[in-house]
């Protein structure tokens, strides 16, 4: 027995024990240490480098030397609203939106499974199919994609097999969305979006509906709701803040991926591709900011009016 | 008369594990009727097979006369009062209480005045603003209690709505929702495992045990006339001894006796040494070793008491001695 005869064992001594008598002693100092390091790296590091590059948006390119012109300005916003560049927002806003919103439907039922029945095993096996692809190399995953979807590729050779290739023909006779094979068409790009940023939907989604305790909804159909109403009034408003989360990641990932949308799809430009150009060969930093500021300006106000319509009410 | 609830000959079975296993039983109209036995004994499963959350393995189930089977709970003119409250966190008071009126397409003024209405019966008016979160236990309670009887039902069904209340409050609620039953006039079936409650609130009491149904009755036949050693044991404490002992000749049958129908006595009766004494307030709980047999008496503290060790007399009335049938 430890310290058997005595009330209060004798401090252990040396630096560790004399510390860990003092940190219980002031538990401030405690949490003060600990919250060092990372707010030192979100602060300053992560923080303080997107202000660097969001006051870079207001300054200017001289058009004649190229080089950038420090003095505050609103010149380089002017010219993010020009047709050409405002076509580009569109796109990729709109693209992240139908990726979000097929995101969100695909996910719900994995992660309404997920939470509800899958148990043990299953359970495992859940996490470990919607883990697996993450670990292979997006490249990896994303040339794949682009042989599954090609002219002559698997799936339009299914399709033959199937006798569908009419369905498929349809489909991309579509204006806007299709084109000459999925491989070059937007719905091919929001294909390959859908399944790189799936596992982000899921696993949010997945965790808030674990927290809807089912009595809830035996109380909500004990109190005469459908199967429907239960969903539209209990399930999905609790299940709000975990699709919320995750259509943060699907729409602010689609809106400043630069790679998927440069190997599937028509060769337009997407606001990542831009930022991408801007800062490179073009050397247009400033315009390559007060794009990066769209996406931001964009999840703002997304977010605001998520909150204004009460999805964070059941937090 | 139709009964309220008819359940006749039902099982329920999960895999071999019977949860429900062959009940039989008849709910009158407008009767506070107890499911009461031990946790795991069925009572909550047949509660829930009543609501409709679960379909019986095989029997039937009728409610006023109507057969009940496939029918799911949102057709079920039947409302619950859950353990844990259930209520939506993501609602507030007032809506929780309206949710029935809502889902079944009730204007919205309509509602939310017989939401308030019913938050004034249960007597927090004006809490229909606030959340769940912020009300205590036994504010909760009275809330899923409005929830449910704004909606009028046939039958309301509560599972162990006071479980989670401290002992003050149990009884005040306890008081209050026998009153509120008695308003209402609505045909209430209470789970619980507090012998102490279905006594006190129930007109009648069916004791459960592993799935079967041992005894139905008034709680004073329950009380007075045991059928089974469980009964004796469960409903309140009982002192179970060989009948030998108790002066009579069958065998292979046993008696109870209450300790409370022990008495001390100063002269005649039969000796008995004090083996230890547990004071328990208005009562003291006294172990007794008459005999060689074991025996606990429960008599008031306002009286001398013994000590332990000392030899006394005590003594019963015949007839408060219970034979029972079984092993």
């Amino acid at each position: 027995m430890v310290g058997g005869e005595l009330a209060i064992t004798p401090g252990r001594g040396g630096i560790f024990g004399q510390s860990s008598d003092a940190i219980w002693r002031n538990p401030r100092m405690f949490l003060f240490l600990l919250l060092l390091p990372p707010v030192l790296w979100l602060g300053v590091v992560y923080i303080g480098s997107l202000l660097a590059l969001l006051v870079q948006s207001f300054f200017s390119i001289d058009e004649f030397t190229g080089l950038v012109k420090r003095e505050f300005t609103l010149k380089t916003y002017r010219e993010l609203l020009h047709p050409a560049n405002l076509d580009i927002i569109v796109r990729t806003v709109s693209t992240a939106t139908v990726v979000t919103l097929s995101a969100a439907v695909v996910a719900f039922p994995i992660a309404y499974y997920a939470a509800r029945y899958a148990r043990g095993r299953w359970k495992a096996v859940f996490y470990l199919g919607i883990m697996l692809p993450l670990w292979s190399s997006y490249l990896v995953k994303i040339y794949a994609w682009k042989l599954i979807l090609a002219k002559e590729g698997i799936l339009s050779w299914i399709f033959a097999k199937l006798h569908l290739t009419w369905l498929l023909d349809s489909v991309l006779a579509i204006p806007i969305i299709g084109g000459n094979s999925l491989s070059v068409s937007y719905l091919g790009t929001c294909i390959v979006f859908l399944y790189v940023w799936l596992p982000f939907m899921i696993l949010p989604l997945q965790a808030s509906l674990e927290r809807v305790p089912v009595t809830l909804l035996e109380a909500s159909s004990d109190l005469g709701a459908k199967p429907g109403k239960t969903f539209r009034h209990v399930i999905l408003p609790l299940a709000m803040p975990g699709l919320i989360a995750g259509s943060i990641f699907t729409f602010s990932l689609t809106l400043g991926d630069y790679i998927i949308p440069q190997i599937i799809g028509s060769s337009r430009l997407f606001i990542g591709q831009a930022v991408y150009a801007h800062q490179g060969t073009a050397g247009n930093i400033p315009l390559a900011a007060a794009f990066t500021v769209v996406p931001i300006v964009v999840m703002g106000l997304y977010l605001w009016m998520a909150k204004k319509q009460g999805a964070f009410d059941a937090l | 008369m139709t009964d309220a609830v008819l359940l006749s000959k039902v099982h329920r079975h999960y895999g071999s594990v019977k949860a429900v296993d062959g009940i039989d039983l008849a709910i009158n109209e407008g009767e506070f009727f107890a499911l009461l036995g031990p946790s795991g004994s069925g009572k909550t499963t047949c509660l829930r097979l009543i609501a409709g959350f679960d379909s019986p393995t095989s029997g039937h189930i009728e409610i006023f006369g109507e057969p009940v089977d496939g029918v799911p709970p949102y057709r079920r003119n039947v409302n619950t009062v859950f353990q844990d409250y259930a209520l939506f966190p993501h609602l507030s008071v007032l809506d929780n209480v309206a949710y029935g009126m809502m889902v079944r397409g009730t204007g919205k003024s309509e509602r939310l005045a017989a939401a308030e209405k019913a938050l004034e019966l249960i007597r927090l008016p004006g809490y229909g603003t606030r959340r769940p979160a912020e009300l205590s236990g036994g504010q909760r309670q009275r809330v899923a209690l409005a929830r449910a009887i704004v909606n009028k039902p046939k039958v309301l069904l509560l599972d162990e709505p006071l479980g989670a209340l401290d002992l003050r409050l149990r009884e005040q609620m306890q008081e209050e929702l026998k009153t509120l039953q008695k308003t209402l006039g609505i045909t209430f079936v209470f789970v619980t495992h507090d012998q102490s409650e279905a006594l006190s609130m129930a007109d009648r009491i069916a004791i459960f045990n592993e799935g079967k149904i041992i005894q139905i009755g008034r709680p004073q036949d329950i009380y007075r006339l045991p059928n089974t050693r469980f009964v004796a044991d469960f409903v309140g404490s009982s002192n179970v001894i060989p009948v030998e002992f108790a002066g009579l000749l069958t065998k292979h049958h046993w008696a109870s006796l209450r300790p409370e129908a022990i008495r001390i006595v100063e002269t005649g009766g039969r000796p008995a040494r004090v083996v230890s004494l547990n004071y328990l307030g208005n009562s003291t709980r006294i172990a007794l070793d008459v005999k060689g047999t074991r025996l606990h008496a429960l008599v008031s503290s306002y009286q001398s008491l013994p000590d332990e060790g000392d030899d006394i007399s005590v003594d019963w009335d015949p007839e408060d001695v219970r034979v029972m049938e079984g092993e």
